[in-house]
């Protein structure tokens, strides 16, 4: 039986904002005037298509393969249906309309979209986030199913530590680890919490987990609490994202209403309460020490760790934190298997990673790709390289607590280890691209004026030690540093990075420590006598 | 009572099975400076000043709120720790005003005798001169944000030991400060009663008498202690 053509519109945060929803009613207007029905023509909101710069997408199937066009406006709503229509007719794509369309169609074997191995991302751009029986006929909530009916809370962490995932929040804790912590704590009540508290500038992954496939996420955490034992969870969602937050809250009716939430889960003695909780604007409530105070109602400020909340977290009990990204990789390692999963990736850091792409680069989007991929295929082959065709100067991940990586060092594998080595770190999977003309003095000076401003002002190295960082990073980028203006700068560096409480602060000189490390030359030439920086400069640490 | 024995500086010493790091230190004699930790309240590692090495530990650790654990290898005073000592007070000291020529508790007050202890004699960080007020609408005491140095010692009497939680802290950041009830004139907080234990344990000259005046200030830091052993253990100090 053929398969009935439908159109699937983006319907995510990026795409809305270039049109998406304009667009998606200008196509079912144009359905409507050609005289087809929704059966014959399905037209389907759907998340995140991944080239979010090409917005709104829009990607048609048919029988024969499926064609994706971006940038289109509500004027080619009438050509697009036409297309996709005859599509469906199974007959030639020169059909009416087909050149208006040519210069949108976007190739899906080109690199971006042919070297993506979507596992985190598998329903997105597929289910609509909005409908569970759309993500039911996909297959979510089948391993929840499965788990519950067939395995025991020991196998499923069985298959989540041979899977060898990595939180994927940034400091890549091993999974089955954090999950075998919580489970053999002494007996009582237990907590599953999912950090959706995205705030690095530059980062959009989980927003877009969350607003394209928020059941996936669900599933995941749902197994999760059944292998640790938890009958209670929270996700703690910022404010900041408030499409993510009705559709998460959405799906958690939907998975309510179909038992897969609730008491008696499936029909088994399995419960499961999950709620959401929104955040407040502090960047530092996505530390988890933090974030559990403000889940609890409180003032969220880092706590010193032991206990980790794994032992002691929500109202004292043992408290099992994850990414969004982290819970959502589970549902398919349970399906194909830890093995299968840990057969993806590299010794160390397995399976693949989410990646948010922007800065200059000709393709900005979502890119999941295997660990160890070189950093060079992800921004040059898949990124496409700077728009103007001129050499990439650095990439920066990780965000504020991250660094910026040399040109010269992009063939490094992408994993926790090498980007450790390298001064900056994965942290969520921010990946900002610079070109030529990026002062690093001032890239360093723009993300610690973020850690300035979102320090929560506990400790003293990160609250007043910031605020002289940014501005001897003023200095620089104005010309009037002196030699002993660089020797503060490394100084006080470290004192911050080792001296400061939490992560936040242990991490906000990181941004420096990078560029210092390898555009020394800038900031020796920002200095008010260039020639007396460099005879002080010591050597490359 | 079981018993973990521990080297700091290369000194073993024994301490009770969950003492902190910052007894066992005090029990080797090591004088480890301390300024947001205070005995008798729940440590905050805020200050940063107790940061010891110790060995197979990637990072520094607050003696105050890391427990003592058998076989550690603990040192206090390396040649970096010295210097991060001596940043942390100079941050302190940029970050403020801290004026002791007129301050209430010249000579008796513990940033100052951090700065001595650490041999800061000037700070290498441009002062801030941030603008701050001051809140002189109770009727016995006054705070002065200039001389704050958000240990939360105030915060914590008051919510540990006086049960009254008329202290918390507003915003974030540099921008920090000590608030009053719900960020109201002290002078209108119903839930105060006055009993002063936060102006008892306030560190510098930021909580102070207003009968007070220059180095006039006489802090007792010793109450919150005291009381707890009374409360939980029902042992008086002059028993």
């Amino acid at each position: 039986m053929p398969v009935p053509p439908q159109l699937r519109c983006c319907d995510a945060s990026g795409c809305r904002s270039a049109g998406g929803q304009a667009l998606r009613s200008a196509l079912e207007g144009a359905r409507d005037a050609a005289g087809l029905d929704a059966d014959a023509l399905t037209i389907k909101p759907v998340g995140c298509l991944r080239l979010c710069g090409s917005g709104p997408l829009v990607a048609c199937d048919g029988p024969g393969p499926t064609q994706l066009f971006g940038g289109v406006s509500p004027e080619h709503a009438g050509a697009l249906i036409a297309a996709s229509h005859a599509a469906g007719l199974a007959t030639s794509h020169t059909a009416s309309g087909g050149d208006a369309l040519a210069a949108h169609r976007l190739d899906l074997e080109d690199s971006f979209f042919a070297l993506q191995q979507p596992v985190v991302l598998e329903g997105c751009g597929q289910v609509n986030p909005e409908s569970i029986d759309d993500a039911l006929a996909f297959g979510t909530y089948a391993q929840l199913r499965r788990v519950l009916q067939e395995l025991t809370p020991e196998q499923v962490r069985d298959e989540v530590r041979r899977s060898g995932l990595r939180g994927r929040g940034g400091a890549g804790y091993p999974t089955g680890l954090k999950w075998d912590t919580v489970a053999l704590q002494p007996p009582g009540p237990r907590y599953v919490v999912c950090n959706a508290d995205e705030g690095d500038p530059g980062a959009f992954m989980d927003r877009s987990v969350l607003e394209s496939d928020p059941h996936r996420l669900i599933e995941g955490m749902a197994i999760a609490a059944y292998a640790v034992g938890a009958e209670r969870g929270f996700v703690y969602v910022r404010a900041e994202y408030p499409l993510a937050i009705e559709r998460l809250r959405l799906a958690l009716q939907q998975a309510r209403s179909r038992h897969l939430l609730g008491n008696h889960i499936d029909g088994t003695t399995f419960n499961l309460r999950l709620e959401v909780r929104v955040g407040a604007g502090a960047y530092v409530c996505g530390e988890e020490t933090a974030l559990l105070l403000s889940i609890q109602g409180q003032r969220g400020m880092p706590q010193p760790r032991p206990p980790f909340p794994a032992q002691s977290g929500l109202w004292g009990a043992p408290t099992l934190i994850n990414n969004v990204e982290t819970f959502t990789a589970v549902p398919a390692i349970l399906r194909e298997g830890g093995d299968w999963y840990a057969a993806i990736g590299t010794e160390h850091s397995k399976g693949t990673k989410v990646f948010a792409l922007s800065g200059a680069v000709v393709n900005t989007g979502l890119v999941e790709v295997p660990m160890g991929t070189p950093l060079r295929t992800v921004v040059e082959v898949i990124g496409g390289g700077v728009p103007d065709g001129s050499p990439i100067k650095a990439v920066q991940t990780g965000g504020p607590s991250g660094g910026c990586i040399p040109a010269e060092r992009l063939d490094t594998p992408v994993d926790y280890e090498s980007l450790l080595e390298l001064g900056s770190m994965m942290g969520s999977g921010g990946m900002v691209v610079m070109g030529a003309s990026t002062s690093m003095p001032e890239v360093a000076r723009h993300f610690m004026g973020f850690s300035v401003n979102e320090s929560c002002g506990k400790c003293v190295p990160c609250r007043a030690g910031t605020v002289q960082l940014a501005q001897l990073l003023d200095r620089f980028v104005e010309h009037r540093a002196t030699p002993a203006d660089m020797e503060r700068l490394d100084a006080l560096c470290q004192m911050v990075k080792v001296t400061s409480l939490c992560g936040l602060g242990q991490s906000a000189p990181n941004p420096v420590l990078s560029t210092l490390r390898w555009f020394r030359h800038e900031y020796e030439a920002a200095c008010r006598e260039p020639a007396a920086c460099v005879a002080a400069g010591g050597v490359e640490p | 009572m079981s018993v973990v024995t521990l080297t700091v500086n290369g000194q073993d010493v024994a301490v009770p099975a969950g003492a902190s790091l910052l007894e066992a230190t005090r029990a080797a004699e090591a004088n480890v400076p301390t300024l947001c930790h205070l005995e008798g309240l729940t440590p905050v590692s805020s200050c940063r000043l107790c940061l010891v090495e110790v060995e197979g530990s990637g990072k520094l650790l607050p003696a105050c709120s890391t427990a003592a654990a058998e076989g550690m290898v603990v040192h206090t005073h390396t040649p970096r720790l010295r210097e991060y000592r001596r940043m942390t007070v100079e941050l302190f000291f940029a970050e403020g005003n801290h004026v002791c020529a007129v301050c209430v508790a010249n000579t008796h007050c513990e940033l100052q005798d951090m700065a001595v202890t650490v041999g800061m004699d000037h700070s290498r960080f441009p002062y801030q001169y941030p603008q701050r007020p001051v809140d002189a609408t109770h009727p016995q005491f006054t705070l002065d944000h200039n001389r704050c140095i958000l240990c939360t010692r105030c915060v914590r009497v008051c919510d540990e030991i006086e049960g009254a939680h008329v202290w918390d802290i507003g915003s974030r950041g540099g921008q920090c400060h000590i608030v009053a009830g719900l960020d109201e004139p002290w002078g209108q907080v119903q839930a105060c009663t006055s009993c002063g234990k936060c102006v008892d344990v306030c560190p510098t000259g930021a909580l102070f008498r207003n009968s007070d005046t220059t180095a006039e200030k006489q802090p007792n830091t010793t109450l919150p202690a005291l009381l707890r052993t009374a409360r939980e253990q029902h042992r008086w100090h002059n028993q």
